[in-house]
């Protein structure tokens, strides 16, 4: 009787919880063509029965199909063939199940949490991975919150071993939580702020004295005390080549802060003052939210301020706004030449909308072209990765999605595919798995 | 020592105290007087529809004796030349002399809060705090100088006062606002009973919603009613008693903030044949029709909303329109109240300060309020409602004489009151003004032996007349600057041939003179005196005391939309007759899906389907062109808490099953328009998830513009919300004490709660009525449905073993995520089920839910819906149809039948809506594009053949929008530049609305003001 209930049990842990046995995919060997689909460069460029070659997980090449020998090709016919899709702002991974503590790790005390980085406590092994990666979503920016400051985020791939394993990019931003300048609902309670401008202006102030600070501290070559604060935001004050793996012949070396400086902000005043407070610093402002971005869109251009729309499947602001404002946010920023990407914060389906996002978003103006590029070409300048990824071009990363239609309608997305750095990743995922057992069950087929 | 203490202080109060009662012993002498004034030469005012002039009143110890008659030789003789003598007013919501409760603190455990369950009031009285008819406001009366001061001010005399705390609050006292004894202010002991919607002070957790209040109200009368049978199960209860007693009194029904409770309350006092005056809003003219249609006598209050600081666009931009015109439209409340014909009292009741009063009174009589409606609404009106016009209200023989004395009429805004006369003594409001002193007078300066004549002429208002000095000897006059304090007079002015230096005079006034001493600049000291020369006539005449209404008609205002909202209609859609030609139509019948097909909707219904269907057409059709369109059924949501307001859960039992949706319905939420957009037609409002045994459902038809009830679909089942899990466990509260704390103890409370209703149908038909247990009554009798928040399969199997053993069967699983573990299960149950398509790892029991559920029970035979719980998602519930495509690859007819077809079957409706049927109601959306691609947009959504959405229509509103708002803005910004508004304006808020889901931890970041700040 024991045995019998140890073998279920043993198989139940096997079947149910089988995940365990997803496996990161190992280094590309052999090189591999996609051939006869339509391939979206994710620049706005569309190749009709093209094909795609990479080696060592690189492109190689991308271009009309044509015979080629002595290489592993996968017959894509119909389908399309995109660059890995980019979620540029989640908790991925610090957050397993949002109501149980003990799975929490995305928010840190304290006020001014310069030196928490998030990668450290990033869970390759988190259930959710698996649900983004079979859509699509092979690349990850991971943010903490809480605080003024909430430490830096890291750019991660989704098919790994472990955090150091999955880095993509390490600490490649800071985020600042800018305070609500206008009296919201407090939580759990009905009651609002009563002066939240003047609240939210003392708490700005004592992080601008925090980097007048560290400024200072940079002056001197060797402190007598090493500030682990000062020393994580370095890469804000520090410039370097935007694009070291490229060959600049006679051309100029682009340069661009190590760091960016990611601005959490809503309103346009609170867009504005987050923008002045980085323009004060000569820091790289990144704004994420954005509700109200497409009211000053010459403003952000003037300013080069990027913006990720992280959740464009909200409530307009106000009961008179348009009511589809959150959807046509991206047109807006788009007309006006505004460098954008679209992200995916929803608590309850997990991030895994993140293209359905940018699917609402070609309902309400954008072409499909544009709206690809939000989340895989855009995100990737904007996270200071596209010289690696963000489109199917030579020389780059070859993160790779196949879809057998139209992957940014739910109608006809289906991946079939998908590679980070030229390894085949696995599709399968708890969900998948489950679904498998209980077609068992059931006998459905 | 504390002997001769108390003797001081008692000799105090008697001294201060002219009219001791008879029955009190007098410290010292007595002093007993005639008190009979006359008041002579006045404009008397005796009530809204008689004013007498030049008429004289005579008063006789606290009592009117008559106007006109004889002066009685004892009186003393007032001259009111130039004045006028109104009844004083009456406020019936009053909260005067009686002391606040204060604010017990909840009890508490290590920290955190714990719920209480019963009253903590000691006594034999009802078992919730909060129902308290047994207070009488008579026996807590103490007089308030300070309070009675301020009201006096302005023109009060009366007033009902009550304990404004509880939902039953006990009976008001009519007293007057003098500062004698209580035994003489004291009028009438019980004149009205109180209720309200507000718990108040009640530290016990039930109701923690409105819902709960309007239950606890109606099994409050029910258990009233019971009582009279005396039950010796309740023995002696004051409480119940009390409320008995209270009904032979008027009623009067606070119905706090929300203008939509005065319909609520309406309701209760038709169930219960109650006839409520109702102290009301200042907004309720946004649904005038509606509350004509109550018949109620209305009290308004005149707390018109501030003007808003708009002067920063980007507070502009969060200020709701709906704030902004409301902002503008308040003050005609009252004359279209008077228009509509609706018999109203006014209150000061609300008022940030009551020196608004009779500001914001004058306001609403240039706003269109006539002064005989006006003065009626403050005297005659109150007292008749309360059954004391024989007491005060009007002047006339035998009525206390209560009035207050003007220098013009009270509604001109130069309008001052003097004196307020309470039960026939003196109150002085102001004493500058009083005497008039407009004339021609001779002015001398005394100096060094010298005398100056001047000739001097006063004029202009009373309390800041206006002085004139002419040297007899000189052509130049000038005006130095007069002061009048009472007797005392100042009078300044300064030369500019001595450089600005002044002079200063002051003086007495006294019976035929005025004089005084002074410097003059050049330091000589002088004597002054001012005498008459004769006196200017008097140009207060007032012929006819009333000025002539104004013309109401004229008057311009913006319009009233419904709802109250910037997308609200200004003329609602009317049913009409369509043709929808060359159009996809998905039937959802056994036609499937129809190509080129033309569609008639007339009378509401779908009339017929077929191709090229010849027609003779007219005018009266409204032609839609449905080629390359798509037109479906609309959308119905199972699961939502849209348009719901007070709350969406009662937490506080862990039954509750006598509260219900339909009672808080807000027809105002702009969820319903925005989800209209969506395609939505239906809505199934849900109570939360936060107990075993929620509340009673509805389910609506999104018909903006209507009235709640106009809302409510016709004819449907009535359901109740069920609820399992880690909610109804407290799970996130750590120190829970409610029972259950395990999924043990949820099993519990339903076996439970079913015998009660199993043994209660068994009682005599005298017994206590329980609404609780009718409603469980109504399940077990296949009255009433169930839909059950679940999640995980344990408690998903034990639910259906409960109603297997009580005979019933679970209508429609909720949420359902862990359904497809027992599919099967609820297959032989016959259960409906309503899921989320992707929804997961918010929470511990969500860990299994997998977006291929939907799937897995759509093949395993079950009727499966997709739902929201979610205002935003509920905008894309088509997309969320579409992914069981995604996920689990189930046919396209039959993913589109998951937001149409069965959701209706699941609420009992299939038969009048979720196909594209002939006979069926015309609730249809035309789509832009296959409806389950995520590039189709909603053209044209249609309930009961009216175009309730139209997407063009929608873009010409956001321009009207921008339109009114920036009129409004311009109008606010020239408020902000009116220097009587300086420190009056109110600071920019936004409209924070309620939303509602089932459950505190799946939130959605819905907008940022309903975000979670950071703090």
């Amino acid at each position: 009787m024991k045995h019998i209930l140890t073998t279920i049990f043993s198989l139940f842990i096997l079947i149910a919880f089988s995940q365990e046995t997803v496996y990161p995919a190992k280094e590309q060997k052999e090189t591999i063509a996609l051939t006869n689909a339509t391939i979206h460069i994710g620049n706005g460029q569309v190749i009709e029965n093209g094909m795609i070659i990479f080696s060592k997980g690189k492109i190689v090449d991308v271009r009309p199909t044509a015979n080629i020998a002595d290489i592993k090709i996968i017959d894509c016919k119909g389908s399309h063939i995109y660059p890995g899709l980019i979620t540029s702002q989640t908790d991925l991974g610090l957050n397993e199940i949002s109501a149980v503590r003990a799975v929490l790790d995305k928010r840190e005390l304290g006020e001014i949490n310069a030196n928490v980085r998030s990668i450290v406590a990033y869970n390759t092994d988190s259930k959710i991975i698996g649900t983004l990666r079979s859509n699509g979503i092979l690349l990850a920016n991971i943010v903490p919150q809480g605080g003024i400051l909430s430490g830096s985020s890291s750019v991660v791939q989704l098919d790994a071993w472990n955090w150091e394993d999955a880095l993509y990019k390490a600490d490649a931003g800071i985020h600042f939580r800018m305070p609500n300048l206008v009296a919201r609902r407090m939580w759990f309670r009905q009651a609002t702020q009563t002066n939240p401008m003047q609240a939210a202006l003392d708490r700005i102030e004592k992080l601008r004295q925090f980097f007048y600070d560290a400024k200072a501290y940079y002056a001197i070559e060797k402190p007598e005390h090493t500030n682990i604060k000062f020393e994580a935001v370095r890469g804000l004050f520090t410039e370097i080549d935007a694009y070291p793996y490229l060959n600049w012949k006679g051309v100029k070396k682009q340069l661009r802060p190590q760091q960016n400086f990611y601005i959490h902000a809503e309103t346009v005043k609170e867009i504005q003052i987050g923008v002045a407070f980085a323009k004060e610093f000569q820091f790289k402002p990144v704004i994420v939210g954005g509700a109200d971005s497409w009211m000053i869109t010459n403003y952000l251009k003037d300013n080069d301020v990027a913006v990720i729309l992280n959740q464009m499947h909200s409530l307009p602001i106000t009961q008179d706004d348009d009511i589809d404002q959150p959807y046509k946010t991206p047109y807006l920023l788009q007309q006006a030449g505004v460098l954008f990407a679209i992200g995916d914060v929803d608590e309850n389906s997990r991030g895994r909308n993140l293209l359905f996002n940018a699917g609402t978003a070609v309902t309400y103006g954008l072409t499909k072209e544009q709206a690809l590029q939000a989340i895989t070409f855009s995100a990737a300048k904007i996270l200071g990765i596209d010289a690696q990824t963000g489109t199917l071009e030579k020389g780059k990363d070859a993160n790779i999605v196949v879809s057998t239609g139209d992957i940014l309608d739910m109608k006809s997305s289906n991946v079939i595919h998908a590679f980070i750095q030229g390894r085949e990743v696995s599709l399968d995922n708890k969900q998948k798995q489950l679904y498998e057992r209980y077609k068992y069950k059931y006998g459905i087929k | 020592m504390i002997q001769k203490l108390k003797l001081l202080l008692l000799s105090l109060f008697f001294v201060a105290n002219l009219y001791a009662q008879e029955t009190y012993p007098v410290n010292g002498t007595t002093d007993n007087r005639l008190e009979v004034y006359a008041f002579t030469n006045a404009t008397i005012i005796q009530n809204a529809q008689s004013t007498l002039q030049n008429a004289t009143l005579v008063i006789k110890q606290g009592k009117i004796s008559g106007i006109n008659i004889p002066v009685p030789k004892e009186a003393v003789v007032i001259d009111c030349k130039g004045k006028f003598i109104y009844p004083s007013f009456i406020d019936l919501y009053s909260g005067y002399g009686i002391a606040m409760p204060t604010n017990a603190s909840p009890t508490m455990f290590f920290g955190a809060r714990q719920q209480q369950f019963v009253s903590n009031t000691k006594g034999a009285y009802n078992w919730n705090q909060a129902i308290k008819p047994e207070i009488n406001a008579f026996q807590n009366f103490q007089q308030n100088e300070t309070l009675a001061k301020s009201l006096r001010a302005i023109g009060f005399g009366t007033v009902v006062s009550h304990a404004q705390d509880g939902i039953a609050r006990g009976t008001g006292a009519l007293v007057t606002l003098g500062n004698e004894k209580e035994n003489f202010e004291l009028v009438k002991e019980k004149v009205a009973t109180f209720y309200s919607f507000s718990k108040g002070s009640s530290t016990q957790d039930y109701p923690g919603s409105l819902m709960g209040t309007i239950a606890l109200i109606r099994q409050t009368y029910l258990d009233a009613q019971w009582y009279k049978s005396n039950p010796a199960t309740e023995g002696t209860n004051i409480s119940l008693q009390a409320w008995n007693d209270n009904l032979v009194l008027p009623q009067i029904f606070d119905i706090g903030n929300d203008k939509y409770n005065a319909l609520r309350a309406d309701k209760i006092a038709k169930e219960f044949g109650a006839n409520y005056i109702l102290k009301g809003t200042t907004d309720l003219y946004q649904r005038l029709k509606e509350v004509k249609e109550t018949n109620a006598a209305i009290i308004l209050p005149l707390n018109f909303p501030a003007p808003m600081d708009v002067e920063d666009p980007n507070d502009a931009r969060i200020v709701a329109l709906a704030d902004m015109k409301h902002w503008e439209m308040a003050p005609y409340q009252p004359a279209m109240f008077e228009k509509a014909n609706i018999s109203f009292a006014l209150t000061s009741s609300g008022l940030g300060s009551v020196n608004d009063f009779l500001t914001n009174l004058r306001k609403a009589i240039h706003n269109g309020l006539s002064e005989t409606t006006a003065l009626d609404a403050l005297t005659r009106i109150p007292a008749t409602w309360i059954n004391v016009y024989d007491k005060v209200g009007s002047l006339e023989e035998g009525k206390l004489a209560n009035f207050f004395i003007t220098n013009h009429t009270i509604f001109s805004d130069s309008a001052s009151i003097f004196q307020n006369w309470v039960q026939g003594k003196k109150y002085i409001v102001k004493e500058t003004g009083w005497d008039n002193y407009n004339g021609q007078y001779i002015f001398t300066i005394n100096t060094k032996g010298t005398t100056h004549f001047f000739e001097a002429t006063i004029k202009g208002n009373t309390e800041k007349p206006v002085l004139t000095l002419k040297p007899y000897e000189d052509t130049l006059s000038f005006n130095p600057t007069l002061t009048l304090n009472n007797q005392l007079v100042k009078i300044s002015w300064s030369n500019k041939a001595d450089k600005g230096k002044q002079n200063n005079l002051s003086g007495i006034i006294d019976s035929d003179a005025w004089a005084g001493n002074g410097y003059l600049a050049n330091g000589d000291v002088v004597t002054w005196k001012l005498y008459a020369k004769k006196e200017l006539e008097n140009n207060t005449k007032a012929n006819n005391h009333f000025t002539k209404q104004k013309d109401t008609a004229t008057i311009t205002i913006a319009d009233v939309v419904y709802p109250f909202n910037g997308y609200g209609w200004k003329e609602a859609p009317k049913q009409e007759k369509i043709l929808i030609r060359n159009v996809t139509v998905w039937t959802n019948e056994k036609q499937g899906i129809l190509q080129n097909t033309d569609v008639i909707i007339n009378k509401g219904k779908i009339e017929r389907i077929g191709k090229n269907i010849p027609i003779t057409l007219d005018l009266s059709w409204k032609i839609i062109d449905g080629t390359g369109k798509h037109l479906t059924a609309g959308i119905i949501d199972e699961h939502s808490h849209i348009a719901i307001t007070g709350g969406v859960n009662e937490c506080t039992q862990a039954v509750t099953s006598e509260v219900r949706i339909a009672d808080v319905i807000s027809p105002e939420d702009i969820n319903i328009y925005r989800q209209l957009s969506g395609g939505v037609t239906s809505s199934h409002l849900l109570h939360g998830s936060c107990n075993p045994v929620g509340g009673q459902s509805q389910l609506i038809k999104l018909r903006w513009g209507k009235s709640a009830e106009e809302m409510k679909f016709e004819g449907a089942d009535g359901f109740i919300k069920f609820a399992l899990g880690e909610n109804v466990k407290s799970t996130r509260n750590s120190s829970n004490n409610r029972y259950p704390d395990t999924r043990m103890g949820v099993e519990q409370v339903y076996m439970d709660a079913f015998q009660r209703a199993v043994d209660y149908q068994k009682l005599p038909a005298n017994k206590r009525r329980d609404l609780e247990l009718d409603a469980l009554s109504e399940i077990l009798n296949k009255k009433r449905f169930i839909t059950c928040h679940s999640y995980v399969q344990s408690e998903i199997t034990m639910l259906m073993r409960v109603a297997d053993k009580f005979g019933f069967t679970v209508n429609t699983f909720t949420h359902i995520l862990e359904g497809y573990k027992v599919a099967d299960k609820m297959k032989k149950h016959s259960s409906y089920v309503s899921t989320f398509s992707d929804w997961w790892a918010y929470k511990m029991e969500v860990q299994d839910a997998i977006a291929y559920n939907a799937a897995i029970m759509q093949k395993t035979g079950l009727t499966v819906a997709i739902n929201s719980d979610d205002p935003e998602m509920a905008r894309r519930l088509n997309q969320e149809a579409a992914k069981t495509i995604k996920y689990g690859e189930v046919n396209e007819e039959e993913a589109l039948k998951m937001v149409t077809l069965n959701p209706a079957k699941m609420l009992h409706v299939d038969k009048r809506v979720g196909s594209i049927k002939v006979g069926k109601d015309a609730d249809v959306v035309l789509w832009s594009e296959h409806p389950l691609s995520i590039y189709a947009k909603s053209l044209y959504t249609i309930i009961d053949g009216i175009i309730y959405y139209d997407r063009e229509k929608d873009t010409e509103q956001r321009k009207q929008i921008a339109l009114e708002k920036a009129r409004l803005i311009q109008k606010l910004l020239i408020e902000k530049k009116k220097p009587a508004n300086t420190g009056r304006m109110q600071a920019a808020r936004p409209r924070i609305d309620e939303i509602n889901e089932c459950e505190e931890d799946h939130k959605h970041n819905h907008s940022i003001f309903e975000r979670e700040d950071e703090f």
